[in-house]
This record gives structure tokens, C-alpha cells and sequence, in this order.
């Protein structure tokens, strides 16, 4: 059951085989075995996540179900939920406990799942490594001495560690493809604008995605179902007729053209990452896809424009956290300014901090333009880029990180090096992409020492279809997404 | 040297849509505190604004208003911004503003002072959401948030420095009043804040072209406090400059208790607020099927009725002006004079500029609260012209029309008003008066014309006011031959 894919799940489920309560009630169990090693999930509460998985059953009974009625799905703590602690790992927000739903929350409700914990990540999702959480850092579930990329670590570590069937994450320059990388995890992070933002505690509004994690791109799909649609309280969701993104799964792929942007193979890149990129790449060609050298200049700018434009909205964003209405207040202070400062200073932790003082920098009088305005003209040169790729090829197909996941405490030193993890994924983020990641081999020693290595799928606006598609022929033909942590 | 003030007015209009700027609570004043305050109000993390389209089509009715129907200063794509800073009233710790591009771009407002006619230039207006309340007393050494208020709809007017007397600000300031209420944007109440001044006053030596250094003043809740607080701060900086100082430009408050300004805060301390576009909302855009809808619901607008009035009904621009301050008191003009002659619209046009507006003031009230129905004054003004009344006899029927004692025939009748036009009864009373005032006789005949007048008195005393005057002036002249 810990193996089985949603389908399967969902099938178990419909047969009566299994009720939402034992299923639930086993991972449970696994993630009671587990948690304490790989500190994947902030807050539990059995009895919450079991009181809906006896509703599922009732309506599993009375043939009112849906595919994922019944499932448990572990989500991150970004996503406001109802009744439960949302901390998105911070101290600022350790007593906050949402009054209300996220627009992701109310869809996995609508259809039955039965929410099974919040998962860790980086404080505020600014990370990757998952280390800077006010709840301390997530574990590799393949080797614990080792980060499980970020921000939404916690998501990727249950799922590879089989703690949960499903999580849901967000994605702002990477945190749900980069952590899936690093995990062995599928992970998509949607078109923007197709998963509501609303409940999703901003980050980066402009880039913020939410999308699913899981353990094939067929379970990602089904997730996908769930969570894409109108929410006419985003102003940024699109408007667009519902998909089923399950409908072109099993498509032959004779034909796709997978561009293959050379600015993603040059320094940095790991050469054992490399040869699994280009195994997979080999892999597509026999499935009968063409392979499309396509070139996207500007890509190299786009980690300093990213770490322009983030921290400019998120400086904005974080300044509701304020000790006056809600969270974390100093416990002692003077008058308003200084109970600010010390709410501040003690409610956020440094990565944070780093972020609030460059975003407030480059808004500030007289850097405006040389920083924020010039960050989004390069963000519109990023997106022609991809324009002018598109134009030759159906999806580009790279490396997600550079690197497998590296030890706890490596980069945590040095925030460029760190934010280097990203240099793959936020193109897609700045141009508004959909990319997800999926498992395509491993790195270092066989057996208990090998780390998972992912390969990048960027596609078109709103190609997800396209491109779960092609990460699901080329699952059926490898196998690698089926490989699961010895260590877990 | 003479000096002269050069003031322009940024002008905070609450716009009367039911709902939030950014969210779907109720605007309604006065309920209690934090009851009006939804998720998005109080900033909940994760919530997000999505604008008003009500008070969006109430700005570009504005745009439209103040440009003679013409839309090319509504902007077709215009940005809302974040404006940040930190307060304990302002949840997000940013307002949502609109900053390098507002939905208006220009437009005028045409005044009327003792000096004549003027037009102010308007620089631009914007939607924005307004912040919450601090409250200090009752708190105990703490400070009480209610966040009722936050993210009520404010259109923020701004003019050019255009105006240069207290007297053109304060005529502005009626007139955007008025404008705002007319096209059913703003319900005006400057007492709840709904209609709020803040003025940029400087001086300089007459016949300079060049801008004074500014100071901005706030709190200007009322068109008193208006006038008084730009006649005190242009004093305040012509005594500075005439010693030789110089103008901090600075945020200065009006205390209306002290009838002064203070500063608040000066430049150097003033906010960087580090505007960026919100990137929770896409820019806003105004289709021009949009703006043709919005442009043909508008009613007539008080510029086009103004000249209505002065051209074909041959007011004065005056009378024009006081009956057009009010969509209402317009209407309730042309009811009143509707398929009159033109010596009664004349007539009644001047009886509702002076006499009813000054009743109107006295009370505090506007004309849809008056006692007196357009059908009731149009009585009164017949009386007058058929020669029932006198005007001054008028008068004292308005006042008891005003107390609210019904028609003006039922109250004619009851009282006895009706004129006096009977030669012969007048003739009775002008013998008696002239039998009595042998002195003023004595003088009118010396060629003394004021004796004249103070015997027509006399008689219309003793008629108690009922006489007809001109009757009374007739016999008068001829007895005394």
C-alpha cells in the first residue's frame, strides 16, 4: 500500500479493499516510524485527519466519490488550512492557526482527501535545503547527513519516503522541482496563474505557483485535476475551461521535439548529473522523440533578476507580520517602533531577514530603476527567450539542479552558493512556465550511498498536459520514479 | 511687498460603493469596531485583493465628469501600486494605491468667487483603499485598532496649484463637493470623513512666476476649517519670509481649537514609501464599450446645466452657480418652474438662491429634507405674480411653510394675508396716515423723498403688510399731489 500509486489507492478504495481510515491510519503509522529521523511534517493531528477520512468512507459508501476521495494528502504549511497550526516555517507565525481554507485546501476537501499533516520547508519558502525552518531542517530520506533540496522539503521527503501517497507544494524559483530532484520525486510546478494563490502565504506573488508532488507523473496528473482551476479571488488566476491532465498520458511521444538549451550544460554542472541527463535524454530519442539543440541567452541573468524581484515582493509582502493583529509578538518592548523591531528581529530568521533587506534596498528611493526596473526588463528578455526556443521545440528537457542534494550545512554558509541550486528552475518561474521534475537516475555509489539525480521538463504555457505526457511514457520505460530510499 | 498665496488641494473622496476597495465587506460607517473587517482586511497571510469594479466605473465617472463627457483623460490601462509603510492601522503594512499611472489624467472644475469665474486644472485622480483607525483613549497606555475603515474605496483628487486665495480654494472645494454627489460617487459627509481636504499652501512676491516652497496641511474636515487653515498658514509663511526667514517644506496639521497649523513632520523625515506595482493585481483595464456604458448612464452634469440655465433660462451666472451646486436643488428648481413664464422662473430662480438656500444653510440640511415641496413653492410664487401677495408678505407664508403649515392658500387664507388692492380701502388708510404725519407731509412737499418713503411705511403698517405697494404709492402721490 506505501508503493501504490493513486490509482491504485483510489481503486483499493472504490472496492471497498481498504477504507480511507486503515489507509489513513498507515501512513500514520509510517510517518510516526519515520518523522522523528526526517522531520517532514511540522504538525500531525490524527484525530482531524481521521474525522475526514471517516467522512470519505461514508461517502466512499454511497458512491458519491471521486478519484481522490479517501486519499491522504500531506500538505505544505504555506497552504493555509483551517483548524491547523500554518506556520510556513516560521517562528513568526508558530501560534498562527488558520481560521480559514486556502483555495488548494477547499479543493482537496471538496473531493474527499483527507489532509494527513503540513509538511516542513524553508522559512517563508525562502530556501533550498530546507534547512532554514523554524522547526529545524528536513533529512534526505536517501541519506539523512544530507539536505532534501527546498523550500518544500518536507512535500518531497514524505512522498520519497512514502510517509504520504501525495503533498502539495509551491514554487517560486524551484521549490517543488529542485526538492522532487533532490528527493526522487515527480514534481510540477504549473503555468503560472492555473493553481489559485489564494491561502498560499505569498512569497513572491509574481512568481509564486502552487503544484503537486508525487511519486509518478500519473499521480502528479491526478493531483493536477484537483488543484488547477479559476479562483475568482486571485486576481492573477486565469480564467480557462477545466482540463483532465490524465487525458494524454499514455499519447505515443514519436515526434516530440525536446529541445535541449545549452546554457544548462555548461560550468557547475555536475558531470555525474550530466551523464544522467544525457542518458535520459538518449532514453526520449528511443521513445521517438526528437532531439533540438535550442539556446536560451539571457538564462544566465536570470539568478540575479530573481534575487532582485523576489526579495522586492517579498519585502512587501512580509511586512503584514507586524505583532499587531496575528503570530508572533516580542514578548517585551518599548514603545510601537520598538515593539516592531524586536517582533521582527526575533520572529524571523536570517535568510529571511537577508531577503527583507535586499528587496527593501532595491525598492528604496534612487535604486528603484537601476535594480527593480532593470531585474523586469531582463525578466521580459528571459521569456522572449523561451519564445524564440518554443518556436523550434514542443518542451526543453534539462537538468533540474546542478547537483544532487549536498550535506546538511554545506551551503548554509554562503547564500550564493546556495542560491546557485536555482539556476535551472527560475527561468521558468520569471517567464511564468510550467517545469516539472522527475526522477532519472542516481548519483555516487550504488545501493544506500546513491543520491537521485532529476531531470527538467519545461514546457509551454499550459502544455502541462504535454508535458506529464512525456514524463509518463518515459516513466513507463524506465522505472527510475519506482525506486524508493533504503535509508527510509 | 504684496505677496500672493498659490495653494492647490489633494482631495480624499470616499466612494459610496456597498463594498471594499479590495474585498467584500460592507462599507457601512458606524458599526462596531472590527465588525466590518473581513479576512482580507485584516491581512490574513495568504489573502489577496481583488479590485471593486464599482468603484472603479465611480472613478471613471468622475474622469468623465470633469472633462466634459470626453474620456481621453481616463486612462485605458492604469497600475495599481503598494505604497509601503509600517503602522499599526494599515494591516498589510502597505496601502494599494495607484501611483505612476492613475485611471485620471486632467480634467478642470469650473468656480465662481467674489472675483468671478475660474477653472482649476486637475493633475489626476486615483482609487485607493483607505486604512484602518487607531484609537488611543480607552486603551488604558495601549492603543485600540479598528479596522472597519481599511479598505474603504477613496478617490484622491488631485488639483494643480491653481487657486490663490482661500476664497478660490474653498470655492473649489464646494464645487468638487458638489461634483462628487451630483454624479453619485460620494456621499459628501465630511463629518464621517467622507469628504476630506488636505491643502498645499505657498507665497510668493506678487508677479513671480516661480512656486514658494510648499507646505502640505491636514485635517481639514470641514470648508471653515479650510479657509481658516490656508488664510493661518499663508499669514504664518509671509511673516516668516518678511523677517528674512525661509519655508521648511514640511506636513503641517490644522488645529481647529487653536485655529493654527504645526508641523507634523518635515521633509527629511518623510517616508520612502518604495512604491512597486502590486503584483497581486494585473493592471486595470477600461474597455471603451466600458467607458460608453458608463458615459451614457451619467446624468447632466452641472457645467452642462449651468449653461442650460444661463442661456436659455437668462440667469445670472450667480444664481446659476448656487442653483447648480446640487443636483437635487437643481431638480427641485425645475420642478418648481416647470411650463412657467419667464418672469416666474426668474422669480423663482432668485427666491431659491437667496431665501432658500439661506434657509437651507441655516439648517444644515439639503433640499431633499426641506419642508417645502417644489409644488408648494410654485404656489407661493403664483401668489406673487397674480398679485395675492406681496413679496414681503412672501416671506412670512415661506417662514410658515418652513415650520411646516401646509400650503400657501390654506395659510393665506387662515392668516389673512391676502393683499389689499381696493382703492378705496387704501385710500381710507393713506387719508388717515397722511392725517397723522403732518411733518413728513410737510417735508415730502419740501422736496424731501425719504419722507416719501417713511409714509409709504406707515401705510403698509397699518395694512399690516397686506397693502399692495404699488397701489399704496399710486394714491400717496396723487393725495399729495
Amino acid at each position: 500500500m506505501l508503493n501504490a500509486s493513486l490509482t491504485e489507492l483510489s481503486g483499493a478504495l472504490g472496492a471497498r479493499k481498504i477504507s480511507s481510515v486503515e489507509l489513513t491510519q498507515l501512513f500514520l503509522a509510517r510517518i510516526g516510524e519515520l518523522n522523528a529521523r526526517l522531520n517532514a511534517f511540522i504538525t500531525l493531528d490524527a484525530e482531524k485527519s481521521l474525522e475526514q477520512a471517516r467522512a470519505a468512507d461514508e461517502r466512499l459508501a454511497s458512491g458519491d466519490a471521486q478519484p481522490l476521495t479517501g486519499i491522504p494528502v500531506a500538505h505544505k504549511d504555506i497552504f493555509c488550512t483551517r483548524g491547523w497550526l500554518t506556520s510556513c516555517g516560521s517562528k513568526m507565525l508558530s501560534n498562527f492557526v488558520s481560521p480559514y481554507d486556502a483555495h488548494v485546501i477547499e479543493r482537496f476537501n471538496d473531493c474527499g482527501a483527507v489532509t494527513l499533516g503540513k509538511t516542513n520547508m524553508d522559512e517563508f519558502a525562502m530556501g533550498s535545503s530546507s534547512e532554514t525552518s523554524h522547526y529545524g531542517p528536513v533529512k534526505n530520506p536517501w541519506n539523512p547527513a544530507y539536505v532534501p533540496g527546498g523550500s518544500s522539503g518536507g512535500s518531497a521527503c514524505a512522498v520519497a519516503a512514502r510517509m504520504a501517497p501525495a503533498a502539495t507544494a509551491t514554487d517560486t524559483g524551484g521549490s517543488i522541482r529542485q526538492p522532487a530532484a533532490l528527493c526522487g520525486v515527480t514534481g510540477l510546478k504549473p503555468t503560472y496563474g492555473l493553481v489559485s494563490r489564494y491561502g498560499m502565504i505569498a512569497f513572491a506573488s509574481s512568481l509564486d505557483q502552487g503544484g503537486p508532488m508525487g511519486k509518478s507523473a500519473q499521480d502528479v496528473a491526478l493531483l493536477l485535476n484537483v488543484m488547477a482551476g479559476f479562483d475568482a479571488r486571485d486576481s492573477t488566476s486565469i480564467e480557462r475551461s477545466p482540463e483532465d491532465y490524465t487525458r494524454e498520458l499514455d499519447a505515443p511521444i514519436e515526434g516530440l521535439r525536446i529541445g535541449v538549451p545549452r546554457e544548462h550544460f555548461g560550468e557547475g554542472l555536475a558531470p555525474e548529473v550530466a551523464r544522467a541527463v544525457d542518458a535520459a535524454l538518449e532514453e526520449f530519442e528511443k521513445l521517438g522523440a526528437t532531439r533540438v539543440e535550442v539556446s536560451l541567452p539571457n538564462s544566465g541573468l536570470s539568478v540575479p533578476a530573481y534575487y532582485v524581484i523576489a526579495p522586492a515582493e517579498a519585502s512587501s509582502n512580509l511586512s503584514r507580520f507586524d505583532g499587531v493583529r496575528y503570530g508572533y509578538r516580542a514578548p517585551e518592548y518599548g514603545d510601537l517602533i520598538d515593539m516592531y523591531c524586536k517582533t521582527r528581529a526575533q520572529g524571523f530568521g536570517a535568510e529571511v531577514k537577508r531577503r527583507i533587506l535586499i528587496g527593501t534596498y532595491v525598492l528604496s528611493h534612487g535604486y528603484y530603476d537601476a535594480y527593480y526596473l532593470q531585474a523586469q526588463r531582463i525578466r521580459r528578455l528571459i521569456a522572449r527567450d523561451f519564445v524564440d526556443a518554443f518556436s523550434r521545440c514542443d518542451v526543453l528537457v534539462g537538468p533540474t539542479s546542478p547537483t544532487v542534494a549536498f550535506r546538511l550545512g554545506e551551503k548554509a554558509a554562503d547564500p550564493v552558493r546556495m542560491y546557485l541550486n536555482d539556476i535551472y528552475t527560475i527561468p521558468a518561474n520569471l517567464a511564468g512556465l510550467p517545469g516539472m521534475s522527475i526522477p532519472c537516475g542516481f548519483a555516487g555509489a550504488n545501493g544506500p550511498a546513491a543520491l537521485p539525480v532529476g531531470l527538467h521538463i519545461v514546457g509551454n504555457y499550459f502544455s502541462e498536459a504535454r508535458m506529464l505526457n512525456a514524463a509518463h511514457r518515459y516513466q513507463r520505460a524506465t522505472g527510475w520514479h519506482l525506486q524508493m530510499p533504503g535509508a527510509a | 511687498m504684496a505677496w500672493e498665496t498659490v495653494i492647490g488641494l489633494e482631495v480624499h473622496a470616499q466612494l459610496s460603493t456597498a463594498s471594499k476597495m479590495f474585498s467584500s465587506a460592507a462599507t457601512a460607517f458606524g458599526a462596531g469596531p472590527n465588525t466590518q473587517a473581513c479576512a482580507v482586511d485584516i491581512a490574513l497571510p495568504g489573502v489577496l485583493p481583488v479590485a471593486n469594479r464599482a468603484a472603479v466605473e465611480r472613478a471613471i465617472r468622475f474622469g468623465l465628469a470633469v472633462n466634459a463627457n470626453n474620456a481621453d483623460n481616463i486612462n485605458r490601462r492604469s497600475v495599481f501600486a503598494r505604497k509601503n509603510y509600517f503602522y499599526p492601522d494599515l494591516p498589510k503594512g502597505y496601502q494599494i494605491s495607484q501611483f505612476e499611472l492613475p485611471i485620471v489624467q486632467g480634467g478642470s472644475i469650473r468656480i465662481f468667487t467674489s472675483t468671478g469665474e475660474k477653472t482649476v486644472r486637475l493633475t489626476r485622480a486615483h482609487l485607493e483603499e483607505d486604512a484602518g483607525k487607531s484609537l488611543h483613549e480607552d486603551f488604558h497606555g495601549m492603543t485600540g485598532i479598528d479596522l472597519n475603515r481599511a479598505g474603504t474605496p477613496l478617490l484622491e483628487i488631485v488639483s494643480e496649484p491653481d487657486m490663490r486665495s482661500a476664497e478660490e480654494a474653498v470655492a473649489y472645494a464646494k464645487a468638487l463637493h458638489a461634483l462628487v454627489r451630483w454624479i453619485d460617487i460620494c456621499d459628501g459627509n465630511m463629518q464621517e470623513g467622507s469628504f476630506r481636504c488636505d491643502a498645499n499652501v505657498s507665497v510668493r512676491p506678487a508677479g513671480s512666476d516661480a512656486l514658494g516652497t510648499r507646505c502640505e496641511i491636514k485635517n481639514l474636515n470641514s470648508f471653515r476649517f479650510l479657509e481658516r487653515a490656508i488664510e493661518f498658514e499663508a499669514a504664518r509663511q509671509i511673516a516668516i519670509l518678511e523677517e528674512g526667514g525661509a519655508i521648511v517644506q514640511e506636513t503641517r496639521l490644522y488645529d481647529p481649537e487653536r485655529d493654527e497649523t504645526r508641523s507634523m513632520r518635515v521633509k527629511e523625515e518623510a517616508h520612502d514609501y518604495r512604491y512597486f506595482p502590486d503584483p497581486d493585481l494585473l493592471p486595470l483595464v477600461v474597455s471603451e464599450q466600458w467607458l460608453e456604458e458608463i458615459r451614457r448612464a451619467l446624468p447632466e452634469l452641472p457645467a452642462q446645466r449651468f449653461r442650460r440655465f444661463t442661456d436659455q433660462l437668462a440667469q445670472t451666472p450667480a444664481t446659476a452657480a448656487v442653483l447648480t451646486s446640487d443636483r437635487n436643488l437643481a431638480d427641485y428648481f425645475e420642478r418648481a418652474t416647470d411650463g412657467a413664464s419667464p418672469e416666474l422662473v426668474r422669480q423663482t430662480a432668485n427666491w431659491i438662491a437667496v431665501s432658500t438656500n439661506a434657509k437651507l444653510n441655516e439648517r444644515g440640511i439639503d433640499i431633499t429634507r426641506a419642508p417645502v415641496s417644489a409644488r408648494q413653492l410654485r404656489a407661493l410664487m403664483e401668489r406673487i405674480a397674480d398679485g395675492t401677495i406681496s413679496g414681503k408678505i412672501a416671506k412670512e407664508i415661506d417662514d410658515a411653510m418652513w415650520n411646516g403649515e401646509g400650503d400657501p392658500d390654506s395659510i393665506i387664507e387662515k392668516r389673512g394675508l391676502r393683499q389689499i388692492s381696493d382703492v378705496g380701502e387704501l385710500e381710507k388708510i393713506v387719508d388717515g396716515v397722511i392725517a397723522a404725519n403732518p411733518k413728513q407731509v410737510e417735508d415730502y412737499r419740501a422736496g424731501k423723498q425719504k419722507a416719501f418713503h417713511s409714509l409709504v411705511g406707515q401705510a403698509m403698517k397699518a395694512t399690516r403688510g397686506k397693502g399692495n405697494p404699488a397701489a399704496i404709492n399710486e394714491i400717496l402721490k396723487r393725495k399729495l399731489g
